[in-house]
């Protein structure tokens, strides 16, 4: 507890030094550097809470007279602690010299630094909370922080827009999880979550509350279809922001369902799994195929990140389906792939993100279709870069592979349910998953090979040159950590058990029974999956490759032109780009997006294509429309006349004497 | 799990995936024979794509000078990933410890990360071929990916396990019994064994037309051993899949001691079986016209519907109340 508590008072410690910075350039590294140590903090408490398997409590002489602020550190709050502090301790390295850029210019980084220690306060504060009174204290401070990072760049009208229209999202999606809080404390007669948990609703009553909840996590975890607001703010923010908005931000929403509908809810009901189930795939299928269709580099990663939230919530919605049928065994299994998937998107997330910062830090661009041949002129960014592509493609042995396996082997457990509509259900959900999982891989080997492969497509990409040590540095560790907790899923299982154990009475002890080598979630005769194995066959056949082609072929390699069918060399006009790129896709799944090509002949032909979002047209409008015309109708009410406001006045008096008389 | 790490075991592991590597050649070299025997050709010997990977290996390496270090590397990361989806496959005998390893959904995994570093490598080079045969393929597999799994799944619900050689077990000690479930699952993995091989109607192995290439457009590049080891993967994913219909849908003759006699009867019915199997593609792609790319969708939804018929009829007719 010690050591949360410095967590958050290294974060707080980090504002002030920012507010600073701009008289004192040095006060800028100090800041950062305070809350890299406060990350390492938090990773250190919360590892501390995972390995120690027990339940800390505090409470602090702040709040209310009748409502002290409660802490408390279990299991669940160090894994999303230590998500914090891992995540935002890459960032501290990272960001001294990305942040270097804004220093000229107008706008300050007292702001920017400030308000990101003022976030990352408000995020360990969330996970620590233990009654709603101080959930939603530090929920709101991590909303409204995170409003102002977004804003960061108002200069763009774009960012402005997006700044609002997050503020508007959160504010109604805190507002739900308020109301979702409300029904529990109405009826358990407190704000603490220990007198939630003894709380029995009725199955009406539970599932109002669990809808409630999910409304408000999920708007604050990017949804579909309440999402449209994801891809608008988390890209207008500086990149470091980026990836804490995407890497961290939405695992703390996940953090609130998880401690919500496991833990304070009671009793799960099958019928919530299934909703949930359902959102999930739509928000993963949803999300990859917008994210296949951005030319942003940025919206891309963002829009990536509502369908991997959308897989967390598939294995989140098999786990309360298979607890609401009773197995608490493979409910248990679903939750830790689902927390596994969490702590793998924060990593490779955060990782993509910093690595896109790099490229516009370096190039002053995210458009895909301006980048090309980055690879070579940015060996190491590249490289991360790539490794992140693939574990975020859910390809072995990454890590990103291991938490869809977990789900894929929850979900094949379906025959064990009674109900034949949930077995049937079940499977298409995996079928859903599969389907992203490959569209997934299209999108970043389209991300990839259009931004860091192939040749320059403009004078800012072939100008890149390799970022600075530290932004290295942190892409670097990120990437380690990817493979790492691919390579041995059986040390993270170990760790992630307390949570189950802690939340559902029922621990995971048989995935690791065989030792460090095999991962067994449910016996090892079903399924097996050896991390380390899989890494040492993966090297074995290439090394052995290299070496019999070393000994026996030609050794050297002769550079030539490529083929140009015969006529001129291809220039980076030809290639391919990543509208091209994705055509087919487009055509095969046009029906879900919107999509607008226009050919325009004025001068010189000039083809332009826009994909948009169809929730925008479907729900976001006409709602907006709704409040508009609402409000319009309110607003006859200001006739401007004194005479009209004083009978509206003289109105209301008499119709509240008549109320309390 | 400590019983499968006898060396007994390893060593037949480590055979059998040598066997997959050899023979994935004469396989091809078996369909092409076929094919040309009925289109009237004399065609070339069983042993000429061997001759053609021995001419490719001894020949210097052409590399594109706008390609980067993902260009040299894919043909390793392929040919690799390739061989170890290929290991996890029981070819001869069942419970070797490679199946435990990797189950099916690591298998796919493998496929898609050969696949990965083959459509990177497809738009290093920075020409429109390239950036063509990876989007192609991209899409090719994204909507077969799913059927594929979808009728896999089929196979490991009613196995109740996702390791490949307990699926296997599994249905041999059934016994003979007609599922309708493993029907659709068999047909799901035809169609899709035809998408991913790139064969006949999806794809054509043997053109260089520029306007319908799909996976030769990402090698077209590639020269000398990266073009062998490019050509050697594509040979082991077309017996992969060939072993993978043959063993679990058909899986008699497959050994399940380590006897030498069960192990030569496993060895003789898994060659019978890729015979017929390389028979029936040859003849199939001898009737079938290739078909438009924007056509593969429906195919490849045809494959996933059936998949998901037999994903019901095993869950309403198997599984019971």
């Amino acid at each position: 507890m010690t050591l949360a508590y410095g967590a958050v008072l290294l974060s707080l410690a980090s504002v002030l030094a920012a507010l600073f910075a701009d008289r004192y350039p040095t006060a800028a590294r100090v800041a950062f550097t305070l809350l890299g140590l406060g990350g390492l903090a938090a990773v250190a408490a919360g590892g501390a809470a995972l390995l120690g398997h027990e339940v800390e409590r505090a409470t602090l002489p702040l709040g209310l007279p009748w409502q002290p602020w409660q802490l408390r550190l279990d299991p669940l709050t160090g894994l999303f602690l230590a998500i914090i502090g891992a995540v935002v301790a890459a960032v501290a390295v990272y960001g001294p010299a990305y942040a270097r850029e804004f220093r000229h210019g107008r706008s300050s980084f007292a702001v920017l630094g400030g308000f990101t220690g003022l976030f990352v306060a408000g995020m360990q504060l969330v996970v620590l909370a233990d009654e709603a009174f101080t959930f939603m204290v530090a929920w709101e401070l991590m909303s409204l922080s995170s409003y102002f990072l977004v804003a960061y760049q108002h200069e763009q009208a774009a960012n402005r827009r997006a700044a609002f229209l997050y503020l508007l999202m959160a504010h109604i999606g805190g507002l739900s999880i308020l109301l979702a809080f409300a029904v529990l404390a109405a009826h358990g007669g407190s704000f603490s979550f220990e007198a939630m948990r003894q709380v029995a609703l009725t199955p009406n009553w539970a599932t109002v509350a669990f809808a409630l909840a999910f409304l408000g996590f999920g708007m604050k975890a990017g949804l579909v279809p309440l999402h449209a607001w994801l891809p608008e703010a988390h890209p207008a923010a500086p990149s470091h922001i980026s990836a804490l908005m995407s890497g961290v931000m939405l695992k703390v929403a996940v953090y609130g369902f998880v401690r919500f509908s496991f833990d304070l809810l009671g009793e799960p009901q099958w019928g919530w799994g299934v909703a949930v189930l359902a959102v999930g795939g739509a928000s993963a299928m949803l999300g990859v195929l917008l994210a296949l269709m951005q030319s942003d580099l940025k919206r891309l990663l963002a829009y990536s990140s509502v369908e991997n939230v959308g897989i967390i919530f598939v294995a989140l919605g098999l786990a309360l389906l298979f607890l609401g049928s009773g197995a608490t065994r493979l409910g248990a299994l679903g939750l830790m792939a689902a927390l596994y998937h969490a702590v793998n998107h924060a990593l490779f997330k955060s990782l993509l993100f910093l690595g896109a910062g790099a490229v516009l830090h370096t190039s002053h661009e995210r458009n895909l279709e301006n980048l090309g041949g980055l690879l070579r002129r940015m060996p190491w960014t590249g490289l991360f870069f790539l490794l992140g592509c693939v574990s975020i493609s859910s390809l072995p042995p990454f890590n990103g592979f291991v938490s869809e396996w977990l789900t894929f082997q929850t979900a094949l457990q379906a025959w064990t349910l009674q109900s034949g509509v949930l077995r049937i259900m079940v499977p298409v959900g995996a079928a859903t998953l599969a389907l992203t999982g490959a569209l997934g891989a299209a999108c970043f080997v389209r991300a990839y090979g259009v931004g860091f492969l192939g040749q320059a497509r403009s004078r800012q990409a072939r100008h890149a040159r390799e970022v600075s040590l530290g932004m290295r540095l942190a892409q670097g560790a990120l990437a380690v950590a990817c493979l790492v907790l691919g390579v041995l899923p059986t040390g993270m299982v170990e760790l992630l058990n307390g949570i189950p154990q802690g939340l559902l009475g029922q621990g995971l002890t048989e995935a690791t029974v065989h030792g460090w080598l095999w991962l067994t979630p449910i016996e090892a005769r079903t399924a097996s999956y050896s991390g380390p194995l899989v890494l040492v066959g993966l090297s074995a056949a290439w090394l052995l490759g290299a070496w019999v082609l070393r000994r026996g072929g030609v050794r050297r390699v002769q550079p030539c032109e490529p083929w140009d069918c015969g006529y001129a060399r291809p220039d980076p006009r030809m290639q391919y780009t990543g509208a091209a790129f994705s055509q087919p896709l487009r055509r095969v799944f046009g029906m879900a997006l919107s999509v607008a090509q226009v050919v325009d002949r004025r001068d010189g032909l000039r083809y332009r294509l826009q994909v948009g979002d169809r929730v925008w047209g479907l729900l976001y409008e006409p709602v907006g429309r709704m409040v508009k015309g609402a409000a319009r109708r309110v607003a006859r009410l200001q006739s401007g006349n004194i005479r009209i406001y004083l009978g509206w006045s003289l109105g209301t008096l008499l119709v509240l004497l008549w109320l309390i008389s | 799990m400590a019983d499968l790490l006898s060396s007994l075991h390893w060593a037949l592991a480590l055979l059998q995936t040598v066997l997959f590597a050899a023979g994935a050649p004469l396989l091809t070299a078996w369909v092409r024979r076929v094919k040309a025997r009925l289109q009237n050709r004399r065609g070339p010997s069983l042993l000429q794509p061997y001759q053609d990977l021995r001419k490719l290996f001894a020949k210097q390496v052409m590399v594109a000078d706008s390609a980067s270090r993902v260009f040299r590397a894919a043909p390793y990361i392929v040919f690799g990933s390739t061989l170890l989806a290929a290991a996890v496959v029981p070819l001869v005998a069942v419970h070797l410890p490679a199946a435990a390893i990797a189950d099916v959904i690591v298998m796919a995994g493998f496929l898609a990360l050969g696949r990965f570093f083959l459509a990177l490598a497809g738009m290093d080079v920075g020409t429109a071929f390239g950036g063509m045969g990876s989007s192609r393929e991209m899409m090719v597999s994204g909507l077969a990916e799913p059927a594929m799994l979808m009728s896999v799944f089929t196979v490991a619900m009613s196995a109740h396990s996702t390791n490949l050689s307990s699926v296997v077990d599994h249905l041999l000690s059934g016994g003979l019994v007609l599922r309708p479930s493993l029907m659709f699952a068999l047909m799901a993995l035809l169609l899709v064994a035809v998408a991913e091989t790139g064969r006949i109607p999806v794809d054509n192995p043997a053109t260089h037309l520029e306007l319908t290439m799909i996976h030769e457009a990402m090698l077209l590049e590639y020269s000398g051993r990266h073009l062998a080891l490019m050509e050697w993967a594509a040979q082991l994913k077309l017996m992969l899949y060939g072993v993978l219909i043959a063993n679990v849908f058909l899986p008699w003759g497959i050994a399940r001691t380590l006897a030498p006699l069960p192990l030569l009867a496993g060895f003789v019915s898994v060659a019978a079986k890729l015979v017929l199997l390389g028979v029936a593609l040859a003849l199939a792609e001898t009737v079938l016209a290739k078909m438009r790319l924007f056509r593969v969708p429906q195919f490849l939804n045809l494959a996933f519907l059936l998949a998901l018929l037999g994903m019901l009829s095993h869950v309403i007719l198997e599984l019971g109340p």
